[in-house]
């Protein structure tokens, strides 16, 4: 039976690793009383809240903290026209906060997550174990059999190529979630009482032209390296697909991430996750999505970029392509997606702009 | 055995003896070992008789035996630790599971014994998934699934045609970093297994494995030795060959290769400064070994093990060949290898 951690005032002193580099980006549409179980570990950090749905609604947050908050009114004001690539009523919108921080590093976790206990009873400081993630290197030019092997413990093992164990710039740490597993509508139907309960002490880096299911639960990653790949897509309000947003920022990044040699790692930290949504719900939202994968995949594993493509921009914009020309004859929505990949690109330069200037980065205000 | 249609006859144990005095092995592995069929094969460099404690269905193989059954020429490919691969030649079974003469069972997080044959048995009766990662591991596991975004039509999986355990303990890593780091022991039980996707290249190390014989017996060969070999693994790489030739032929052929659990307690044994000293020649290797198997493309037409076997040969002689005798002596060996295991490897009647 596992526990989420109930008492994290206690938990030991913490260091805030990058507290100035660092933005926790948290999409809501209820309200974010779960920060409190997170405040030993949070509070030195800045948050940028996307709050989706009724933008008259307020959305309390909890005193102590440092964050500026966006509904649909700001992004609405701040996109002008380009707000349309920012999904309504889907907690894609959190990509919103990608856009607007300034920070190089982004940490983003939903509200029904919380801090979870390792084997030993003590509470995971999640961050802390992504920024880790993030500041070691990643490995995806061959598979290291004993897992990260920048762990302290760890190491390359026999037969690890000298040349390779440098090791590549790692943009994404991809956390997992105790107690309710991130399952598809399907799989909760038929297993509603399945619980994840088997703590995995592993990170590993995902090897290159590998595609894996990236989950926005509980995710970090190198803005600078790779932010502008990280748009959540069209879902929710209006659109024909929901819950596949993360799914498909995770396998354009990973193409990118390929193409650049930069790696992507998943394991730990582990998250508390508490809610299960509704599987029948969830079977309606991600119903097209259960079909279209059999083709988006696919589309993935074959994707190429051209060596001149250098930049994540280029590389994004040049996927965009891709799936106008490859997808839209699976529905138009990927033709409506297409255009709203470029339309993300180019707010995304809008508001971040290449800088000659290397003034300290002050948070963005609301 | 808690594997359903799994027979414990479809099972053999191989162990490669590198030491004479088996009896503290064999006792520590004697709940798990004891009701299997045994394969014990003698490194033809050892002397001493072996000793093995009663109460075990064991066949025991030596020198006199590699000469009668290959030849007293070809015999010396089974010297060291490729005396196994003798074993692998001439079993019937369709499993095999193979472990170093200096490990042990291992404990896990909880304090109980590790059933590595059955551990071992599971992964390779369940499907492997090469071609998507599943972010919760092995989904055929009790407990786990296929995550959200997981492809349907992928997750039938494919056959696993190897199982790659871990250590405890004394964890296999080479000898610069066991002697930079001589007090590292590995004390993390990590409480997975997962498929290594197709077309990652992995270091697949021999001290505790298992196999499909029947569908990829002949890809675990004994090819490469280094000029130096030793009777420690630190002064080996044969493993380290042998393993990436079956990783490119089961991405080939759409099978499937796991690692992860079991682990294993490997005992503390030899010098990594000493083996440093004396033999670091397959540390240089592997920077040539690794682009050639990333260019490696083996023709449609390669749709057997066996055949794979042989286009690999060819090219490692064209190739690689001229870069390192050693490597045109692997080549060599490949083909001979290939050869024997057609005269004497499929079949049903054992030898």
């Amino acid at each position: 039976m596992v526990e989420p951690a109930r008492d994290t005032q206690a938990a030991t002193k913490v260091v805030p690793l990058l507290k100035d580099e660092l933005d926790i980006v948290i999409p809501t549409i209820r309200n974010l009383d779960f920060l409190e179980m997170w405040r030993p570990f949070f509070q030195p950090y800045h948050l940028i809240i996307v709050q989706d749905g009724d933008p008259s609604k307020t959305i309390t947050v909890p005193d102590g903290f440092d964050y500026e908050l966006y509904n649909r009114n700001d992004i609405n004001r701040i996109l002008g026209p380009k707000a349309s690539c920012i999904s309504f009523k889907d907690s894609a919108c959190r990509c919103f906060g990608y856009m607007v921080s300034k920070k190089k590093y982004i940490f983003t976790i939903d509200d029904d997550c919380f801090v979870a206990k390792d084997p030993s009873g003590k509470p995971i400081n999640a961050l802390e174990q992504h920024i880790k993630n993030i500041l070691s290197p990643s490995t995806p030019f061959f598979f290291n059999t004993l897992y990260d092997p920048y762990r302290e413990g760890a190491d390359f093992v026999r037969g690890y190529p000298f040349s390779l164990r440098e090791g590549v710039p790692t943009a994404v740490s991809h956390g997992l979630w105790l107690n309710i597993p991130d399952y598809d509508a399907p799989t909760q139907l038929v297993k509603p009482l399945e619980r994840n309960t088997r703590y995995v002490d592993a990170i590993l880096t995902i090897p290159k032209g590998t595609l894996f299911p990236m989950c926005g639960m509980n995710l970090a990653f190198d803005r600078e390296l790779i932010g502008p790949a990280m748009y959540f897509g069209l879902m929710g309000d209006g659109q024909p697909i929901g819950r596949y947003d993360d799914m498909w920022a995770g396998w354009c990044t990973k193409v990118i991430c390929d193409h650049l040699g930069l790696g992507v790692k998943t394991g730990l930290p582990y998250i508390y996750h508490s809610k299960a949504s509704n599987p029948f719900v969830n079977l309606r939202k991600e119903y097209k999505g259960i079909f279209w994968q059999e083709e988006i995949i696919p589309f993935f594993q074959a994707a190429t970029l051209p060596k001149d493509c250098t930049t994540v921009q280029n590389c994004y914009i040049e996927l965009s392509k891709q799936v106008k020309e490859k997808l839209s004859k699976v529905d138009p929505y990927f033709d409506k997606l297409a255009d709203a990949m470029v339309t993300w690109i180019e707010a995304w330069d809008e508001l971040n702009p290449p800088s000659g200037a290397s003034a300290k980065v002050a948070n963005g205000k609301a | 055995m808690s594997v359903v249609n799994i027979k414990d006859s479809d099972v053999d144990i191989i162990i490669g003896a590198l030491r004479s005095d088996l009896t503290s092995f064999m006792n520590e592995w004697r709940s798990i070992f004891s009701r299997f069929h045994l394969i014990i094969v003698k490194d033809p460099d050892l002397n001493e008789e072996l000793k093995i404690p009663e109460g075990f269905n064991v066949d025991v193989y030596a020198k006199s035996h590699m000469d009668h059954v290959v030849g007293s020429s070809t015999s010396v490919l089974f010297s060291g630790y490729s005396c196994r691969y003798f074993g692998f030649l001439i079993s019937r079974k369709k499993y095999i599971v193979s472990i170093d003469d200096d490990c042990v069972p291992a404990k896990d997080e909880k304090g109980f014994l590790v059933d590595a044959v059955d551990q071992h048995i599971m992964n390779l009766t369940t499907p492997a998934t090469p071609f998507f990662f599943n972010t919760l591991y092995d989904p055929y596991r009790e407990g786990a699934d296929f995550v959200r975004g997981y492809p349907f039509s992928l997750r039938n999986g494919v056959m696993c045609a190897l199982s790659c355990g871990l250590w405890l303990n004394l964890a296999d890593f080479d000898a610069p970093t066991q002697a930079l780091k001589p007090g590292q022991r590995n004390s993390r039980y990590v409480d997975a297994v997962m498929t290594v996707p197709a077309r990652a290249m992995m270091p697949i190390s021999g001290i505790n494995i298992a196999f499909d014989r029947e569908v990829i017996g002949p890809t675990l060969l004994p090819a490469l030795r280094l000029a130096g070999e030793g009777k420690l693994r630190w002064e080996t790489m044969e493993d380290i060959w042998s393993g990436m030739c079956v990783k490119i032929v089961c991405d080939h052929l759409g099978m499937g290769v796991k690692s992860g659990l079991p682990y294993v307690w490997r005992r503390d044994r030899g010098n990594a400064i000493e083996s440093l000293k004396k033999e670091w020649e397959g540390v240089k290797l592997m920077e040539e070994v690794v682009p050639f198997f990333q260019s490696v493309r083996l023709p449609r037409t390669a749709a057997t093990a066996e055949d794979c076997v042989v286009e690999i040969a060819k090219a490692v002689k064209q190739k690689l060949g001229p870069l390192d005798p050693v490597f045109a002596r692997a080549a060599e060996a490949m083909s001979e290898w290939i050869k024997l295991w057609k005269a004497l490897g499929s079949g049903s009647l054992p030898l």
